[in-house]
C-alpha cells in the first residue's frame, strides 16, 4: 500500500503517468483511472506505443476509466438524479469529492465471485490540482486523498499514483498546501523539473527521486537520485547527470 | 519537423518568415502537401474536410491559425478539439489580428464559425476580416523586401506548406474581405449584450452568467448542426472554428481583472475546462483572446495556462522602453510561445528558437526569429549596459548585421573590453585593439 506522489515544475511530467498506467495494466492489477485533463484516445494511442491497448483493458474490466472531459460536458448540462462523480461542478461553492470516493470505492471493490482475480488495485490520478482550479478546496482534495488512501492503500492493500503541479512562483497557495500535504503522506516522490539553465532539445528536465518512510520517524536520511532524462517517441531515457550523449 | 523540411524547395508563397527547426529524429517521412495519409495508425478518413490536414508526428487532424508562420511554429497548426490561448497584448492591437485571421481562415476554408464577443458585435467584426492574398502578390512582396534589404537574405528560412489544396493562407492586412464571402459563409454570432437580457433559469453554479449562455450557445450549436457526429446522415462534415474575444475581462461579467480575491474565481476555470470537453467531442477548434496582463492573481494565470492546449504570449513594444531600443527597432513586439500540447505523444513539436518577434508590415504580420545569433545573454549584457555605452550600441548594431552569418558575435569583445581577434569584421568599427 503506497502512495507515489509524481509533482512536475516548469515541464510536463505527463509521461510518467503514461508509464505507471502502462506499467500497473501489464502487471495484471486492475487500475482505476481518474483522467480529467485529457480525453481517452490520447492516453489509449500513447498506451499502444508503450504496448498496452486501453479498449481492450477496459473491455476486459481490468481497467475503470473516467473521463473528465466527457463527464464534465454531461454533468454540466444534463441534471442527474443521482450523484456524478462530477457533482461539484454543479455547485456554487466549494464541493465536496464524495461522490468521486464513492466511484472509486465502487470501482476498485473486490469482485465476489472467485474467478481469477487481477492483483492489487491502482488507483491513478491525473491530475490534482486540476481539482483545485474547479472550485474545490485544497481541504477537500486533502481530505478525498485521505479516503482513498484508507480504502484503496491500507482496506486493500493496493497502491496510488497521483500527479501535482508544482507552480512555482504563481504564487498558488491553495497548490502549495495540497503539495505539502501530499509529500508528507507518499512513500515515493518523482519529481519532474525543466532545466535550471533553459530549454534544452537533448535534455527534456531532470527527475529527482525521493524515497520516503511516512510512518516512521525520520531517524535514517530519506534515500534521493536524480537523473536527467530525455522523452523519446516511445521511450524515455535516463542518464547521469551532464553524461547526456548529446554532450559527451 | 518534416512539415518544414518539405517546403525547402519552394520559395514562392513565402511572405512570412519563421525560423526552420531542425529536423525532426523521429521520422524522416517527407509530404510534398497535404494528402490523404491512410499510413498513420488510428487517423481516421476526416481528412476530406476543406482545410484540413493530418499531422505528421501523431496523426492528429489540424487546421490552420490563419498565419502560415505560426502554424509553423505550432508544430504544424492548431489540431481539431484543441485551444488556442492568446494572451494578449498591452493596449490590445496585435491580439485581434490573429483573432481576425483565424476566422477569415474558416471563410476562406468554408467551415462554420462562432464568433463571442462581449464588446463588438460579431457582424462587425467580421466585416473587419482582412482579405485573401493570391499568390503572384505574394511572391512579389516578398521580392521586393529582398532586393530592399529590408530582411536579409540570409534570415529568410522556409516557411508553410506550398501546396496546391493551400492549407494556409496568406492574407492582406490592408483590405477588407469582400462582401460575398462573408455572405457565402455559414457563421453564428454571440453578443453578450443582446443575450443576457432574455430570462433563463438555471440553478446557480459559481460561472458568470454570461459564461453559462455562451456555453449552452456552443453546446446548441454543435449538437444541432452535428459537430459532435449526433446526426449521422449529414453529407458533408465540417469544422466548427470559435473565436471568443477578451475573456475574463469585466465586460463578460468577470471580476478576476479587477481585483485579487474575487468571488468567484473559479468561474473562467470551469468554464475553460468545460469548453475543452465540449471541443474534444466535437469537430471544432478554438482562439480565445484573454488580457492576461489585467489578471492580478498570478495563480490564475497559471492555473488558465495549464488549462488550455495551446498557449501564444504577445508582447507589443508600444509604450515600453523597448520602443526606442535600437535593437527592437525593426519588430513590433515579441511572441512567446508558451505551451505546446502533447496530444497523443509522449513529445511535441517544440521550436528551438525561443526569442521570436513580430512585425507588422505594410499588408502582411510576419514572425521572425530575432537578428542575435547567440542566446539572451547578450540581449541582457545589451540592456542593462545601454545607458553607459549608447553611442556603443549604434555602433555595435551596424558591426553585428554585417556579421550576420558568421558563427562568432561580436557584442562580446567590444563590451567585455577584450582585444580583436583580429578575424573580426568589427576591426572599422571597435575601438579595442
Amino acid at each position: 500500500g503506497k502512495l507515489t506522489l509524481l509533482c512536475d515544475a516548469k515541464t510536463d511530467g505527463s509521461f510518467l503517468v503514461h508509464h505507471f498506467l502502462s506499467f500497473y495494466l501489464k502487471a495484471n492489477c486492475k487500475v482505476c483511472f481518474v483522467a480529467l485533463i485529457q480525453s481517452f484516445s490520447h492516453y489509449n494511442i500513447v498506451g499502444q506505443k508503450l504496448g498496452v491497448s486501453l479498449t481492450m483493458a477496459r473491455e476486459r474490466g481490468q481497467l475503470v476509466f473516467l473521463e473528465g472531459l466527457k463527464a464534465s460536458v454531461d454533468v454540466f448540462f444534463h441534471a442527474h438524479e443521482e450523484p456524478h462523480p462530477l457533482q461539484f461542478l454543479r455547485e456554487a461553492n466549494a464541493g465536496n469529492l464524495q461522490p468521486l470516493f464513492e466511484f472509486v470505492r465502487e470501482a476498485l471493490k473486490p469482485v465476489e465471485n472467485g474467478e481469477a482475480a487481477w492483483r492489487c488495485p491502482v488507483l491513478l490520478v491525473d491530475d490534482l490540482s486540476l481539482l483545485l482550479s474547479l472550485g474545490v478546496g485544497a481541504v477537500a482534495v486533502l481530505d478525498f486523498v485521505h479516503y482513498c488512501r484508507a480504502t484503496v492503500c491500507w482496506e486493500l492493500k493496493g497502491n496510488m499514483v497521483v500527479l501535482v503541479h508544482d507552480s512555482g512562483d504563481a504564487e498558488d497557495e491553495e497548490n502549495d498546501i495540497l503539495l505539502n500535504g501530499l509529500s508528507h503522506q507518499s512513500h515515493l516522490i518523482l519529481r519532474t523539473e525543466g532545466l535550471a539553465t533553459g530549454f534544452c532539445r537533448d535534455v527534456h528536465g531532470q527527475l529527482r527521486i525521493l524515497w520516503r518512510r511516512p510512518s516512521q520517524p525520520t531517524a535514517q536520511r530519506d534515500r534521493s537520485l536524480t537523473y536527467q532524462y530525455k522523452i523519446q517517441d516511445k521511450s524515455v531515457s535516463f542518464f547521469a547527470k551532464g553524461m547526456s550523449p548529446a554532450v559527451l | 519537423m518534416a512539415a518544414v523540411a518539405t517546403c525547402g524547395t519552394g520559395a514562392g508563397s513565402a511572405g512570412s518568415m519563421a525560423a526552420a527547426t531542425s529536423s525532426s529524429d523521429v521520422t524522416s517521412f517527407q509530404r510534398k502537401g497535404p494528402r490523404a495519409s491512410g499510413t498513420d495508425s488510428g487517423v481516421p478518413r476526416l481528412v476530406s474536410i476543406a482545410g484540413t490536414r493530418p499531422s505528421v508526428r501523431n496523426g492528429q487532424l489540424l487546421v490552420s491559425t490563419g498565419l502560415p508562420a505560426l502554424d509553423q511554429l505550432l508544430g504544424g497548426g492548431l489540431a481539431v478539439g484543441t485551444v488556442l490561448l492568446i494572451e494578449e497584448d498591452k493596449y490590445n492591437i496585435y491580439s485581434p489580428l490573429l483573432f481576425k485571421y483565424f476566422l477569415a481562415e474558416g471563410i476562406i476554408n468554408g467551415h462554420t464559425l462562432l464568433v463571442a464577443s462581449a464588446k463588438e458585435d460579431p457582424a462587425d467584426i467580421l466585416q473587419e476580416l482582412p482579405a485573401p492574398l493570391l499568390d503572384d502578390n505574394c511572391k512579389k512582396e516578398l521580392d521586393e523586401d529582398v532586393y530592399n534589404h529590408k530582411t536579409p537574405e540570409s534570415n529568410i528560412k522556409m516557411v508553410g506548406p506550398v501546396s496546391s489544396s493551400r492549407f494556409g493562407h496568406y492574407y492582406d492586412a490592408s483590405k477588407r474581405i469582400p462582401q460575398e464571402l462573408i455572405e457565402a459563409s455559414k457563421w453564428h454570432g454571440f453578443f453578450l449584450p443582446e443575450k443576457i437580457s432574455s430570462t433563463f433559469k438555471v440553478e446557480p453554479c459559481s460561472l458568470t452568467h454570461g459564461y453559462i449562455k455562451l456555453l449552452h450557445f456552443i453546446q446548441n450549436i454543435i449538437y444541432e448542426e452535428g459537430f459532435d457526429g449526433s446526426n449521422p446522415q449529414k453529407k458533408q462534415k465540417n469544422i466548427l472554428r470559435i473565436g471568443i474575444q477578451n475573456l475574463g475581462s469585466p465586460l463578460w461579467g468577470d471580476d478576476i481583472c479587477c481585483t485579487e480575491n474575487c468571488d468567484n474565481s473559479h468561474s473562467l476555470t470551469k468554464f475553460l475546462y468545460v469548453l475543452r470537453g465540449l471541443l474534444r467531442t466535437s469537430l471544432s477548434a478554438c482562439i480565445i483572446t484573454m488580457p492576461t496582463h489585467l489578471i492580478q492573481n498570478k495563480a490564475i494565470i497559471a492555473r488558465v495556462t495549464n488549462l488550455s492546449d495551446t498557449v501564444v504570449g504577445l508582447e507589443s513594444f508600444i509604450g515600453s522602453e523597448r520602443e526606442t531600443n535600437p535593437l527592437y527597432k525593426d519588430y513590433h513586439g515579441l511572441i512567446h510561445i508558451r505551451q505546446i500540447p502533447r496530444l497523443n505523444n509522449l513529445i511535441c513539436d517544440e521550436s528551438d528558437v525561443k526569442d521570436l518577434a513580430f512585425k507588422l508590415k505594410r499588408k502582411l504580420f510576419t514572425i521572425e526569429k530575432q537578428n542575435k545569433k547567440s542566446g539572451v545573454g547578450a540581449r541582457q549584457l545589451l540592456e542593462t549596459r545601454e545607458e553607459h555605452l549608447s553611442s556603443r550600441l549604434l555602433v555595435l548594431t551596424q558591426a553585428e548585421r554585417l556579421c550576420m552569418g558568421r558563427r562568432f558575435f561580436t557584442a562580446f569583445h567590444i563590451f567585455n573590453e577584450l582585444p580583436c581577434k583580429g578575424d573580426c569584421i568589427c576591426l572599422q568599427t571597435c575601438q579595442t585593439r
